[in-house]
């Protein structure tokens, strides 16, 4: 988390600095390459039994393409724009919607209280 | 504070949330509060993007817009929330892909809209790059969605020279990307994105049978990158900051279930798992088999000391989750030490075992990993394997030929009797002959794990 913190304090560095010499594309590179050690130290011990819920977590996470398509859709000025960018939009949302909802209702499954616990079992034996 | 200050700082909150998520999702005790972090800052995020000002003015086409919000949103929930549990794995096949796709389609949009001529060589090889990989993990993730479903067959499609077209095709989209580098063109854009799709669907094809859930995890970890080469053209952090991580994480998570499998990653993308055992199957399906009826069975499982059940995806399919929990509670009840041992890769997905059974109110103290269930299986008197099979196919440590040499199994095979419930011979998802199933000290009981399940309850309760 720290690490995202300076990731965007590194940009907002180097986009300074980009104003005399630097390549624009420098901002953007810092923040992706400072992300990808963040994306590997933050799961580095996941137990097996979360393997599934992990995958379905980050599978709603990248749905944060939503934010992009809907800054195409936004721009869009010809047909042709804006018939991709409906459509991206609607992908997106899928992504993103249906990301949480199956991840949330996996994680559901494993929050089970004892007391429910006991009181299925008494009706199970009935 | 400006009105871009802060939107930009609802994007950094994002971020923020989107690392925490990841985190609370690595851990047992903060998974939900890890989900609903990430949820919190999504909202967040869309929340802001309504009140970006492109080129002075506000965003145009809101209309068109909130529709394809409202239109996915009917799509999305009820099929998260109605489809069952045994189709989770499909089901995060498909919103991954749908993610690819709309990466894809964000790249190429902002590209039409980018003045053609003043682009520099990176700006179009962040587009680029984002199209071939979104699209690359929308046609795959379609290919595994259609295995998983069985609209397909689940096992690996070969054809002689496969390898060779594979290599042309991703030779040929690599000098396609050479060249719209050189030349950008609308054209040329479309094209790729189509030759992506193909490349996609035919990475895909030769990988079946257990390994598809690692390939979901790849194909997953693809789209974060997609998303995030989307953020570089957009100049969007919060986009290359959530597409970079699920990227980077994706990759790692994709390695540690491939080890969970005792298999490498490039093994498992490349190597046709299960094709050449054909010849095996035929010649051992001849050989007889003890089968015995429930009461039998059931008798066995009363007078036993010590009951290890062993889940697989035919529990799964056969929705018997339920009953197999009410079998456990009986030998309980009768004093019968009973617990269920969880292979890594059991099911589907890893974890779809302890998933299943948490819903059937099974408590966590009965479901042992696998590594802790090992040392007890010499003492068990009965292995009960309910729909299961590669995970417990010996051949893992006897047979040096076999594809899943090296698996790390469950001994089934240690325990003094083993009762499979199987649905028929067929051999499992591997395609591998089980030489467990001819053991002299392994009695059968065909049929639909639910109904078997049923009569042993019965079965129990009478003797």
């Amino acid at each position: 988390m720290t690490g995202a913190v300076f990731a965007f304090v590194a940009k907002a560095a180097t986009t300074q600095a980009a104003t005399s010499t630097s390549h624009p594309i420098l901002p953007a590179l810092t923040v992706f390459l400072l992300s990808v050690f963040i994306g590997i130290e933050v799961i580095s011990r996941v137990p097996s039994l979360l393997h599934t819920p992990l995958m379905s977590g980050s599978n709603a996470i990248h749905g944060v393409i939503l934010v992009g398509a809907m800054l195409v859709l936004g721009g869009a000025t010809t047909t042709a724009e804006k018939v991709l960018g409906f459509f991206a939009v609607l992908l997106a949302t899928l992504n993103v919607v249906g990301g949480f909802v199956v991840t949330d209702r996996m994680l559901s499954m494993f929050k089970t209280k004892p007391a429910d616990k006991a009181a299925a079992s008494k009706e199970a034996a009935k | 504070m400006s009105r871009q200050t802060g939107i930009d700082v609802a994007y950094l909150l994002a971020a923020i949330s989107f690392i925490l998520a990841l985190k609370g999702l690595s851990s047992p005790k903060r998974a939900r509060q890890g989900t609903f972090i990430g949820a919190v800052g999504m909202v967040l995020a869309v929340g802001a993007t309504f009140f970006t000002e492109i080129d002075g003015h506000h965003l145009q086409n809101l209309a068109l817009m909130v529709g394809a919000m409202v239109l996915g949103v009917a799509i999305a929930v009820p099929m998260a929330r109605f489809m069952k549990m045994t189709s989770m794995p499909q089901l995060i096949a498909i919103f991954n892909g749908v993610g690819g796709g709309a990466a894809a389609l964000v790249s190429i949009t902002e590209f039409l809209h980018l003045p053609l001529h003043q682009l520099a060589v990176y700006q179009v090889l962040e587009v680029v790059i984002g199209v071939l990989i979104g699209a690359m993990s929308f046609s795959g993730s379609a290919i595994a969605y259609a295995k998983l479903q069985e609209l397909m067959t689940g096992r690996p499609v070969t054809y002689p020279g496969q390898q060779v077209v594979n290599l042309l095709l991703f030779a040929g989209s690599l000098v396609l990307v050479v060249v719209l580098l050189v030349h950008p063109s609308t054209t040329l854009l479309w094209v790729l994105l189509v030759l992506s799709m193909v490349v996609g669907v035919s990475f895909v094809l030769p990988i079946g049978g257990a390994d598809v859930p690692v390939l979901i995890s790849l194909l997953n970890s693809f789209t974060g990158l997609a998303v995030a080469a989307s953020g570089f053209t957009l100049n969007s952090d919060v986009l290359i900051v959530a597409g970079t991580l699920v990227g980077a994480s994706g990759i790692l998570l994709t390695k540690l279930m491939s080890q969970a499998m005792g298999r490498s990653l490039p093994n498992i993308m490349f190597s046709a798992f299960g094709s050449a055992t054909t010849g095996a199957e035929t010649s051992a399906e001849q050989r007889p088999v003890r089968s015995g009826t429930p009461d039998d069975i059931g008798v066995a499982l009363a007078y036993a000391r010590k009951v290890v059940i062993i889940p697989g995806y035919g529990l799964a399919v056969a929705q018997a989750q339920h009953t197999v929990r009410e079998l456990a509670e009986q030998l309980q009840a009768k004093g019968v030490e009973t617990f269920f041992a969880i292979h890594p890769v059991a099911g589907r997905m890893p974890g779809h075992m302890n998933v299943l059974l948490a819903e059937a109110n099974v408590p966590y103290d009965e479901l042992v990993e696998m590594d802790e269930a090992n040392p007890q299986m010499s003492n068990a008197d009965v292995a009960l394997v309910v729909g299961a099979n590669d995970t417990v196919n010996p051949a893992a440590h006897t047979t040096p030929g076999s594809p899943i040499y090296g698996m790390p199994i469950i001994n089934a095979d240690q325990a003094k009797t083993v009762v499979f419930l199987k649905r028929s011979m067929r051999p499992g998802f591997a395609g591998i002959e089980n030489e467990l199933l001819y053991d002299p000290k392994t009695i059968l009981l065909f049929g639909d794990a639910k109904d078997s399940l049923t009569k042993l309850v019965a079965a129990v309760k009478a003797s």
